[in-house]
């Protein structure tokens, strides 16, 4: 187990800029997720950490070495694959102890350390099946139990999870997770799900067309976004982010999203957003601050009356989209209090945790 | 009326059953017809040969029997003298030697090349690999006039080892073709949990690449072994001595005789000449079915 440090990291492919400037710091045992859209660079950082990829600028190191010019072999990582990558002519244990045969470890330990991993992953009574016995959600574990038993500093996880359905997913996710509890070892994790995401990690690195958005914890990237990215990235479905006008109102500050709507921003945050009064911004607002009217468990908040144009019930919840100044705009409400399409609806706005962005610098205010 | 309404759709459904049915019939006596039509054409030459090889030299020769059948009964002396009293064993010994030679050098060094040339990816390498096919296009009517060259200034000529230095000209390129192609179809994904596993290119090769790719390399085993096993010009143009001659020309030299066939012998000799291939492909064909199988369903 150990630290993983990237500093000012880059990789191009001939003019093409893949990823670039890229510094985090991963203390032994943190499971670090990184996420964000297809391209942005993520698998691609992954692989250089790896070594399956040559790094083009910057410094790679694991528990203290510099490692970019280490084959992957000598840096004793190992790697789950989105497509599994379990050798099909091998059964499960030979699967799972190739690495240290070809290490030289002796036989018992070798036994020993399979048997443990299995018996960690549940997949005792699988050991003598080839691969293709398998389901995906079995396949899966063998390809973490191989990572396991070689007992690596770092642990990689490329999309594990994409190949499996909905429901294996999720339990999947536990499982990861679980594992990750027990053995402790570092952990870079690679998804494009925000879910997959925010449920595994203790902190999360956003990243966007080969660069960090932000790095935190899932709650402080949830609630505290620094760019218009993760503000619409993370969180799902996404923050509300409607365009606006900020208003001067006597002492205080007014947020105007149409000529019939505006709200009054609240003395807490009046402070911050004074410099920008008369600015064009973007108002962000997550849709679970959009609710019904009734109770006071969803805080004190500004009313307003919407037009539902779409009602979405999920069960625990009912998702009603509106539309406001031709932006559309999601809210979270209670299952009995949500009406019908076409139907009028009052709805309170909680604007304690309300966000504004440069539409110029996409930069939250 | 909601009678009505029911039956319509059952009888249309019964009508669209019994059409499918019917084509499915049909499709089925076309093939069959096609197929038994084929093997009857096929197989007519290997039974004209066991026949004939099978009736004594006397019964060949009169003109009035039916050559279809065995009509004065069943006799091995045509295998008898072809063992006894012909160079036939040593034809078949050196064509043995000859074969399992080139199959192991074509092996080695198609597999060898197919891997660098498929997975190692470097500077030149698809080029590299179009060429070695092209070369393959080349046919062995034209290139054994320069073999003949090079054949002779190494001293081989005469000598069945020759041999051995030239069908791989003819079985590399095309067995290297191949298994590029299956190599290729290998994920990625498998080299690289290889590479963090610890193995090098050479281990990632045997212990990975070569059990994945067993039904590409039993395809490629089975065309160098084809090629060899069946080679003329080659042997037509570089041996000439009975002592290391092969079998497809030793064959022929040796059992005619200007204007004089003995065809029991020669059809006794194809027969004999002809089982290897027949026991081998039995045997690998059912080998590469099981491992074409097991070998596409995805790790």
């Amino acid at each position: 187990m150990a630290e993983v440090t990237l500093r000012n990291v880059g990789k191009r492919y001939d003019d093409v800029v893949a990823v670039s400037n890229i510094n985090l710091d991963i203390p032994n045992h943190e499971f670090v997720v990184l996420v964000g859209p297809s391209g942005c660079g993520k698998s691609t950082t992954l692989r250089m950490i790896a070594g399956l990829e040559e790094i083009s600028d910057g410094e790679i190191s694991i528990g203290g070495e510099v490692v970019n010019d280490l084959p992957p072999k000598d840096r004793d990582i190992a790697m789950v694959f989105q497509n599994y990558a379990l050798y099909p002519h091998m059964t499960v244990a030979e699967n799972m102890s190739f690495g240290l045969k070809l290490r030289k470890f002796p036989k018992t330990e070798i036994k020993q350390r399979v048997d443990n991993a299995a018996r960690i992953l549940d997949i005792t009574e699988l050991l003598g099946r080839r691969p293709k016995q398998l389901s995906g959600g079995q396949r899966q574990r063998v390809a973490m139990g191989r990572a396991i038993v070689r007992n690596p500093k770092v642990f990689l996880f490329d999309e594990p999870l994409s190949n499996l359905d909905a429901k294996l997913r999720v339990q999947m996710r536990t499982e990861i997770k679980r594992v990750h509890q027990k053995v402790k070892t570092t952990t870079v994790y690679v998804t494009h799900d925000q879910v997959e995401a925010m449920t595994l990690a203790d902190r999360v690195v956003v990243m966007n067309n080969g660069k960090i958005e932000q790095i935190g914890t899932p709650n402080d990237l949830y609630h505290h976004p620094k760019t218009r990215f993760v503000a619409s990235f993370i969180g799902s479905p996404g923050m509300n982010l409607i365009p606006a006008k900020l208003e001067s109102n006597g002492s205080g500050l007014n947020i105007r999203l149409s000529e019939k709507l505006s709200f009054h921003i609240p003395e807490s945050r009046a402070a911050r957003y004074r410099a920008h009064t008369g600015k064009d911004v973007l108002f962000g607002l997550r849709p679970e601050h959009l609710t019904e009217t009734r109770g006071s468990e969803n805080g004190v908040g500004q009313e307003f009356p919407v037009t539902l144009d779409v009602v979405e019930p999920m069960g625990m919840e009912t998702m009603v989209f509106f539309k406001v100044d031709g932006t559309e705009v999601c809210g979270r409400v209670e299952p009995t209090a949500a009406k019908k399409s076409g139907e009028e609806m009052q709805l309170r706005a909680n604007l304690d945790h309300m966000h504004l962005i440069d539409p110029a610098t996409n930069v939250v205010l | 009326m909601s009678t009505a309404a029911i039956a319509v759709p059952t009888t249309k459904r019964i009508g669209v059953g019994a059409s499918l049915r019917r084509n499915r019939r049909w499709a089925l006596i076309t093939s069959y017809f096609f197929l038994i039509l084929f093997a009857i054409f096929f197989l007519m030459p290997p039974y004209y040969m066991i026949v004939t090889a099978l009736k004594s030299d006397a019964e060949v020769a009169h003109m009035a029997t039916n050559p279809w059948i065995i009509a004065n009964g069943l006799t091995l002396d045509q295998f008898k003298i072809l063992f006894m009293q012909t160079d036939f064993l040593i034809f078949f010994k050196n064509t043995v030697i000859v074969t399992v030679c080139v199959v192991a050098i074509t092996m080695v060094v198609s597999v060898l090349a197919a891997f660098s040339l498929g997975r190692m990816k470097f500077w030149g390498s698809s080029i590299l690999a179009t060429g070695i096919f092209l070369t393959y296009l080349v046919p062995d009517t034209l290139l054994f006039i320069p073999l003949f060259q090079i054949v002779k200034s190494v001293g081989l000529l005469n000598s069945y080892w020759g041999m051995v230095l030239v069908y791989p000209t003819l079985t590399v390129p095309f067995c290297t073709w191949i298994m590029i192609g299956y190599f290729q179809s290998i994920p990625k994904e498998l080299d690289e949990a290889a590479l963090i596993d610890g193995a090098s290119h050479m281990q990632m090769l045997t212990k990975i690449f070569i059990p994945v790719a067993l039904p590409g390399i039993i395809a490629a085993m089975i065309f160098a072994f084809t090629v060899s096993w069946a080679a003329f010009v080659y042997p037509m143009a570089f041996l000439y001595s009975a002592d290391q001659q092969v079998l497809t020309v030793g064959t022929v030299t040796s059992l005619i005789r200007g204007d004089v066939y003995k065809w029991g012998m020669l059809m006794a000799g194809a027969l004999v000449a002809a089982a290897p291939p027949l026991v081998i492909y039995a045997f690998l064909m059912d080998y590469y079915i099981a491992g074409l199988t097991a070998g596409a369903t995805k790790g």
